[in-house]
Parts: C-alpha cells; sequence; structure tokens
C-alpha cells in the first residue's frame, strides 16, 4: 500500500529503445535514456520539453500504453506493464491525439466511459463543469479543437482517478477553454489529485506547474519549482548587474537611440511590441519613461521580467534548431 | 471541491457487455456497413432466387442460395465492417484510449467480438425472415451445426479483419476488406458454390475460408449434415490469422 505522501509516480532510469528502424540500417533507436522523476499528490509535475524530446514517450510508458525497455516505473505503487483493471480505474489519460471516435456524440460517449467504473464521476457534473453541454449534439468530428479538449479531458476523468495525465492539454485550446481548463486543474490539484503534464509551452508550465522536469532529448536536463529554475545559472555578477527584459507595446518604429545606453539591446519583433534586454538601471528605466513622457508616448502595455522560463530552458537545452 | 478521489473498475462482464452494446450500436448506425451488412446480402438473395444460376445442385433455388448469404453476412461484419471501424478506431487513438480505462485491450477486443455476434444474429433474423417469405425451407437438424458454424465463421473473418486492420494503414484496411469482400462474395465459393467456378478456382476455394463456410452451412442446411473437412479449415484460419493478429497487431 502507497502512504498517502508517497508519490503518485515514480520514474527511475527510463529507456526505450524504438525500431528497428531502416532509416537507421536497421538499429534500434533510443527515444528516452535514463529519465527518473517523481509526481506527487495534490501537485501539478509538469515534464517541459520541445517536440520529440521524449516526454510522451515516457508518458507513455508511465501509463502502460508503451513497454519500456530499461528502468522501472511505479505507477501508484504498481507496475502498469503487468497492471490490471484494478490501477487503470485509478488513473486518467488525456492522449494528445484525443483519442475519441469521430462518430460519437459526447454525452452517449462520456456515459460509455463512466460505465466502466464502479463510481464514476457523475457524467452530469462533469458535463457542466467542462461546458460540453454547449456542444452536446454534435458529432466529435465536427467539434472544435478546444472542444474536443474539454471532452477528452472530461472522458479522462469519468473514473474520478487519483493520478491524471494530460498530454499537451492546451494544445487548440481558445482564451476561453484554456482558463476554464486550468482552474479545473487547480482545483483537481487542490483537491489532492497527481496530475503529470507535458508540455512544449513554457507559459503552461509557468502557469500551472508546482514542479517541473526539463526534458531535452530523451534525458532530464533540469528541475526544480518554476521559481529555482527561474533563479538557476543566474551568475553572482549577472545578477548584481540587474539584467532585465523590459517588454512593452507602442507605436511601431521607434528610435530609442540616445535614450538608452548602447550596451543594451533593442528589439522591435513585432510593429510596435518591443523587447529590451540587458543591465538596464533605475536611471535608464528613468530615461525612457522622461521620454515617453516628452513625446506624449503612452505604452499599451509593459512588463519587466528578470528572466522567463523560455530563457533557463533555452540557456540547458540550447538555442540551435533541431 | 470536495470529492474522494478514486475509483474501482465495474465487473468484467459488465465492461465487455457495455463496450459490445457500444459497438453493435455504432456499427448499426452506420449507413454504409448496414448496406454492406443487409442490403447487399439480401439482393443477391432475391437476385440468386430470380435467376437459374444456382438450378441443377439439389435443392431450390432459395435453398441453395441462403446459406451462402448467411455465410456472406458473416464475412460483412466480421471480416469488412469490423476491420474498417477498427482500422479507423485505431488511427483516431480510440483503441489506446480504451485501453487506458477498466476495458482494458482484452475487454476491448472481446467487445468488438461481441459485436460482431450482436450484429451477426440480428442479420440472420432479417435475412431468415426474407427467406422464408422467398419459401426457403431449411432441413430441420441443419440449425445447430449451422448457428455453431456461422460463429466459428464470424471468428475466422474477426480474425482475419483484426489482423489488417492492425497492420496496414486504415485506408487500406478500407480498400483491401472491401476488395476481398466482392472477390471472395463472387468468386470465393461463399455465395455461388465451387461447383459453378471455373475450373482452376474450384480447388482453390476448398480452403478459403470463405469456401469453407459457404460449403459447411450448404451441407447443414441442404441435408442436415456436419462438414468436419470445412470446420477444420476455418478452425486453422481463426487459429493462424488469431496468432498472427496477437503477434503483429499495432495498437498506434
Amino acid at each position: 500500500m502507497r502512504s498517502p505522501d508517497s508519490p503518485v509516480l515514480s520514474i527511475t532510469g527510463l529507456i526505450k529503445d524504438v525500431g528497428p528502424l531502416a532509416s537507421l540500417d536497421g538499429k534500434m533507436l533510443r527515444v528516452v535514456s535514463g529519465v527518473s522523476l517523481a509526481a506527487e499528490p495534490g501537485q501539478v509535475t509538469a515534464l517541459l520539453g520541445a517536440n520529440g524530446a521524449g516526454k510522451t514517450t515516457t508518458i507513455e510508458c508511465a501509463q502502460g500504453l508503451q513497454r519500456r525497455s530499461g528502468g522501472s516505473v511505479s505507477l501508484l505503487g504498481q507496475d502498469p506493464d503487468t497492471a490490471g483493471a484494478e490501477l487503470r480505474s485509478r488513473v486518467g489519460v488525456m492522449l494528445q491525439d484525443g483519442g475519441l471516435p469521430p462518430s460519437a456524440r459526447p454525452i452517449p460517449l462520456l456515459k460509455h466511459i463512466a460505465g466502466m467504473y464502479k463510481d464514476p464521476w457523475p457524467v452530469d457534473e462533469l458535463i457542466g463543469r467542462l461546458g460540453i453541454d454547449a456542444f452536446s449534439r454534435t458529432t466529435v468530428r465536427r467539434l472544435s479543437g478546444g472542444q474536443r479538449q474539454r471532452l477528452a479531458l472530461a472522458a479522462a476523468l469519468a473514473g474520478n482517478p487519483e493520478v491524471l495525465f494530460l498530454d499537451e492539454p492546451s494544445a487548440g485550446l481558445d482564451p476561453q477553454s484554456r482558463q476554464l481548463v486550468f482552474e479545473l486543474i487547480s482545483e483537481l490539484r487542490d483537491a489532492g489529485m497527481g496530475i503529470v503534464l507535458t508540455t512544449h509551452l513554457m507559459d503552461d508550465a509557468q502557469r500551472l506547474a508546482d514542479y517541473v522536469y526539463i526534458i531535452d532529448a530523451g534525458r532530464n536536463v533540469a528541475e526544480g519549482t518554476v521559481a529555482q529554475l527561474l533563479q538557476r545559472n543566474i551568475s553572482a555578477d549577472a545578477a548584481q548587474e540587474h539584467i532585465r527584459t523590459l517588454l512593452f507595446e507602442s507605436r511601431p518604429g521607434l528610435d530609442f537611440t540616445g535614450v538608452l545606453p548602447a550596451t543594451v539591446d533593442v528589439r522591435e519583433a513585432r510593429a510596435g511590441s518591443y523587447s529590451v534586454t540587458g543591465a538596464l538601471t533605475p536611471e535608464d528605466l528613468a530615461a525612457l519613461t522622461a521620454w515617453w513622457a516628452a513625446h506624449g508616448i503612452m505604452p499599451g502595455s509593459m512588463s519587466l521580467e528578470a528572466r522567463s522560463l523560455e530563457d533557463v530552458f533555452l540557456d540547458i537545452s540550447g538555442r540551435e534548431i533541431r | 471541491m470536495s470529492r474522494v478521489l478514486g475509483s474501482a473498475p465495474a465487473p468484467l462482464l459488465r465492461r465487455i457487455l457495455l463496450q459490445g452494446k457500444y459497438e453493435a450500436l455504432t456499427m448499426l448506425r452506420n449507413g454504409e456497413q448496414l448496406i454492406l451488412a443487409v442490403v447487399l446480402p439480401l439482393m443477391a438473395l432475391v437476385g440468386l432466387t430470380v435467376t437459374p444460376l444456382l438450378d441443377g445442385l439439389g435443392g431450390t433455388r432459395v435453398d441453395v442460395a441462403v446459406p451462402g448469404i448467411l455465410a456472406l453476412c458473416a464475412m460483412s461484419t466480421a471480416f469488412t465492417g469490423q476491420g474498417i471501424s477498427t482500422g479507423f478506431d485505431r488511427r483516431y487513438g480510440v483503441l489506446r484510449f480504451l485501453s487506458t480505462t477498466p476495458l482494458g485491450r482484452t475487454g476491448l477486443i472481446t467487445g468488438k467480438i461481441l459485436a460482431v455476434l450482436a450484429v451477426l444474429l440480428l442479420q440472420v433474423l432479417v435475412v431468415g425472415a426474407v427467406a422464408f417469405v422467398l419459401g426457403w425451407q431449411p432441413t430441420t437438424a441443419g440449425w445447430v451445426p449451422a448457428l455453431a458454424l456461422l460463429v466459428l465463421g464470424a471468428a475466422a473473418f474477426t480474425a482475419l479483419g483484426l489482423l489488417v486492420a492492425g497492420t496496414v494503414r486504415p485506408e487500406a484496411t478500407l480498400a483491401i476488406t472491401n476488395l476481398l469482400w466482392i472477390l471472395l462474395g463472387a468468386l470465393g465459393g461463399i455465395v455461388i458454390p465451387a461447383e459453378r467456378l471455373p475450373g482452376p478456382a474450384q480447388e482453390l476455394v476448398h480452403f478459403l475460408p470463405s469456401g469453407a463456410l459457404g460449403e459447411a452451412l450448404r451441407d447443414a442446411f441442404l441435408a442436415g449434415t456436419f462438414n468436419g473437412g470445412a470446420t477444420l479449415i476455418l478452425l486453422l484460419w481463426t487459429a493462424i490469422a488469431g496468432a498472427a493478429a496477437i503477434r503483429w497487431f499495432k495498437w498506434n
């Protein structure tokens, strides 16, 4: 039996080889080489990494959808490769591609899935909570990306699981659905559910995750809370020099020569969307705002960040395009 | 939110029955599958009773035709219909998702087999009713072996359908299972007995699941006899295709 505080999922030295592949002269390809992680109940654990980093393979080995080539996996104290219906009834899975039959209608489908459990989450409650009544008469194939994701989440929650796996949960979500889904995830976490999600979006990890594992090329390369990761790799010098990124929206085509020191990097990423990175001082900020005041410019938005999770991620996994 | 997390699985039998019911209803709601499962076999039945194609084979036209039509029904549902729906379920990740629920892989496959049997039962009722109207007089002693053979034939064709659906793309499954349905339906000894086929085909069709099932059902309903050789061939197809499907079926 698992004690209440032990991890819901622990993976040690996971290895997964696929193949043999014709493109590698019939050799096996190692897609996961030694990933280790632990996910706690009542926490959101994120696997963050670029596409192809091995995140989905890792969680599919944890779900028993793929058989691992090496290492060990313990899901609620059991081995997913050999466990049966009892374990599956305690684990909810939302796949990246949804996995819902295109010709099905949402409510009969959810009722069918709920029927597989002894004590399911009441379907009516799920429908209301995820706003499924708005499209209950539409077949899966005609749903929008966001509606389909919400239905897939409802299907994963049908059994009222102790562990919930979400593979790229915000893919295709419109802002309203995203808000709805993120609020629900936070509530489920507070109710004690252990949530494991994969994402390639820094913003998802930053908003949702209690603990983040950065996965790159099939390995863990860094881990920690979002705050710990943001602190990582900042040298004492950099901290003293106040390396900051200032983001603001304003009129397109502004020229800040002479306003800001030549050592800072000013970019206009999109027309009217500026980023200023460098050792900014309070005086630089004062000069910039004074210049705005003199020219009658009011920025549409502005924010100052020490470092984004994206910077950390790029520092760790390299900036080259793969 | 105050809820106690965690559930237990519903009993195994209930999970399998639920899946069987769900899959059977899905099949019956699909217009194309319904044409393949009911409309085309009925058209073939009527066609064979108004043309002299089956004359001189030891029974009335309808008596010779009906066993073959029932065999065709088994092939429609178990092989073509089941193969195509499984192929697309695989494409859309439905098989993977359902295998993460308490249903699991074994429950999913068992549910599919149940659905095939349920639809086949409906086909037997519909075809049987139309056949009686057309004057069908089956040998009473033939019913027990015939129903057993239909189940065995459905098993062989389900295994073959799953083998195709689990190893190639769904578009290829669609093409292969439809093409084989037409080829085996016309020339596989299923509806048209081997004696009426061109010379080289006659010997071959005895060893095909279509020919074996058609022949064994005709023996049962026309003469009330049990065809051991054809039964053995069906058993072999079931075992070989089943083992191959277990070995090579890809879930994603």
